[in-house]
């Protein structure tokens, strides 16, 4: 009874199916259009014009991207970003993967994953400014640890050649322990039959994390790389609250740049020009970084 | 995720369920190996956990006394008096004598915008992505898999290069400076996620419990509120914690859009007092008193959902 019953409605289900459909889809629907899709477009075609916000924005075709061509504060900004990218990429993956994989070979505790990811869970503005105390030339102890040390104090913010490797090793701080737990996760994925095998050959734990945990890793690693990368980018936080572009503009990367420019020289075209650059910079990586992933989907596997 | 923490929990191997006094420390010796390895963790925690002690010491001492023991594990001449300057509980003459700025700060109003804001943003995004992938995973309605692969293309877009154009339109709309204006944009910045995570989830999900509903003549709001969303605690409350996390750290956005205390959450709140320097110096007790009111609540939600994090951030993968 209950079958013939279920049938016969089906195709009134659908119907009403549909219904349902289009009433749960419709507010992330609508609120993806209007503050996703609809910016993104207005983005690229404001990178087009001039715009003040005060006044109609006017069409000046590539004159901004002609601009940016010529304008050397952006290829230093950009080179200021690049730099940060790679100071802070390449520490963060380095001490996430050790952490991993330290924490994969010592301890199962929560304790000491939930510790690593503690500085996670604070702000970038937060984690800006305990570290610019704690660096404080005069006052803080950091430098009153390398004085006791026997070398001289170093203006970690203030100095042009220290500002930016020390702001990106403090988001190193703030989301090395989110890194890590990632890799964790992909490293409680790989059998633990492989290691024992290694180790039943005699592999010592160098060899086995060169031969196995590496390349059974890999995929895990690109899309963390991919992650991290995208988003070292687009670093604004920290930056703004402790250096603020200074010295002279040694810290100031593109995000700044472009805050800059729209907010202080209410310049939204030209500044729009410069986020569709990055965006496209972003794209061509993530598009590169995938096409690798792919090519080495894991050695062993 | 379950197959590998139960692993997890067992961990190591036969021969230590043989054996559970000993026969794993037979198997691996405390070599110099471990011990190295195990100095390294203790480096690496101590590098973790220093800022949060420093800023409670520092929040805890006398800001004029500061410079007398820069370097004193413990308080400098203990006083609450950064916290009260940072709830405005000071008069002005004895905040300028502790180093303070004098300027009154009104860090219980921040708080609650910080609060609000989190809130709403989590539990609107939360609300309108599981009906979202309800939608896309269980219902059957035309135009649904190019729907789905429409909303999947706002992963591609970094969040940053909405906020101008956003701004824009939050300004046309008239709600700049009003913690609806800042509120909204941040409901969908990563709705896109949401809607893939829970989806992968509600797909998941046995369709049986749903027939017997169904059969029985409840409607499919019925079956998404009164039994799909009660099974779903579990994603659910994961992407709830890491999205609430991401909206009380969120500074860019907040920055462009709010321009009075009416409005101000606490990381701008941070960065203006931050930038507000008394003559006499800055007011390092005052401000790491702030800042670790910022920090708390995030310190004791973890405190009290430690697990519960640190085992989704494999299970989210990305976010």
């Amino acid at each position: 009874m209950a079958v013939i019953k279920s049938a016969s409605a089906a195709p009134n289900r659908r119907r009403g199916d549909t219904r349902v459909a289009l009433a749960f889809v419709a507010p992330a629907m609508l609120g993806y259009l209007v503050f996703l899709v609809w910016p993104t477009l207005r983005g690229v075609y404001l990178s087009f014009t001039s715009f003040d916000l005060l006044s109609e924005e006017k069409w000046t075709g590539l004159d901004n991207y002609r601009r940016l061509v010529n304008d050397p504060v952006f290829w230093d900004s950009l080179g200021v970003t690049l730099q940060y990218v790679m100071i802070n990429i390449g520490v963060q993956t380095v001490a996430a993967l050790l952490i991993a994989v330290l924490m994969h070979r010592l301890t199962r505790s929560t304790v000491v994953r939930g510790i690593v990811l503690a500085p996670y869970l604070v702000s970038n503005v937060v984690a800006g400014i305990v570290w610019l105390w704690i660096l404080d030339t005069q006052l803080g102890v950091g430098n009153e640890v390398i004085e006791w040390l026997g070398f001289d104090r170093i203006a970690f913010f203030g100095d042009a050649s220290w500002a930016i490797p020390t702001i990106a090793l403090v988001n190193v701080w703030r989301h090395v322990g989110y890194t890590a737990l990632l890799i964790f996760a992909g490293l409680q994925s790989i059998s633990p039959t492989v290691y024992e095998a290694g180790r039943v050959d005699g592999a010592s734990e160098w060899r086995m994390f060169r031969s196995i945990t590496v390349p059974l890793l890999r995929p895990v690693l690109s899309l963390v790389l991919i992650i991290t990368v995208v988003g070292s980018f687009q670093v604004f936080d920290t930056v703004s609250v402790t250096t603020d572009g200074k010295p002279a503009n040694a810290t100031n990367v593109l995000q700044l740049y472009v805050y800059d420019l729209a907010f202080d020289r209410l310049q939204f075209g030209y500044a729009s020009a410069i986020s569709v650059a990055l965006m496209l910079v972003l794209t061509v990586i993530t598009v590169m970084q995938y096409r690798l992933m792919r090519a080495g989907r894991s050695d062993l596997g | 995720m379950t197959a590998t923490m139960t692993h997890a929990e067992t961990g190591g191997g036969p021969e230590a369920r043989e054996k559970p006094d000993g026969g794993r420390r037979e198997r691996r010796p405390l070599s110099w190996g471990r011990v190295l390895a195990w100095v390294a963790m203790g480096v690496i925690t101590l590098l973790t956990l220093f800022p949060f002690y420093w800023m409670l010491r520092t929040a805890l001492s006398t800001n004029t006394a500061l410079a007398q023991a820069p370097a004193s594990p413990l308080p400098v001449d203990f006083s609450f008096g950064g916290f009260l300057r940072v709830f405005g509980l000071q008069s002005t003459e004895e905040a300028l004598a502790e180093g303070g700025a004098g300027g009154s700060l009104d860090f219980w109003r921040y708080l609650a915008n910080s609060v609000l804001v989190a809130t709403l943003v989590t539990v609107c995004q939360m609300l309108f992505a599981s009906m979202a992938a309800y939608a896309f995973a269980r219902l059957r309605w035309r135009g649904r898999d190019a729907a789905f692969g429409f909303l999947l293309g706002g992963l591609m877009i970094p969040a940053v290069f909405t906020l101008l154009p956003n701004f824009v339109l939050i300004k046309e709309a008239g709600l700049v400076d009003s913690l609806f204006g800042i509120t909204m944009p941040m409901v969908f910045m990563t709705m896109p996620f949401a809607v893939f995570f829970l989806r992968q989830f509600f797909l998941g999900i046995s369709h049986e419990v749903e027939e017997a509903a169904l059969i029985d003549g409840a409607g499919r709001v019925r079956v998404f509120f009164q039994l799909v969303l009660p099974m779903s605690t579990a994603p659910i409350a994961t992407l709830s914690i890491l999205t609430y996390i991401t909206a009380w750290n969120e500074y860019f956005w907040p920055l462009m859009v709010s321009y009075s205390g009416s409005s101000r959450v606490l990381t701008v709140a941070l960065s203006i007092f931050r930038a507000q320097t008394p003559q006499t110096g800055t007011d390092w007790a005052g401000l790491m008193a702030a800042t670790f009111v910022a920090a708390l609540p995030m310190v004791v939600l973890f405190a009290l959902l430690a697990k519960r994090i640190v085992n989704s951030i494999g299970f989210s993968g990305i976010k």
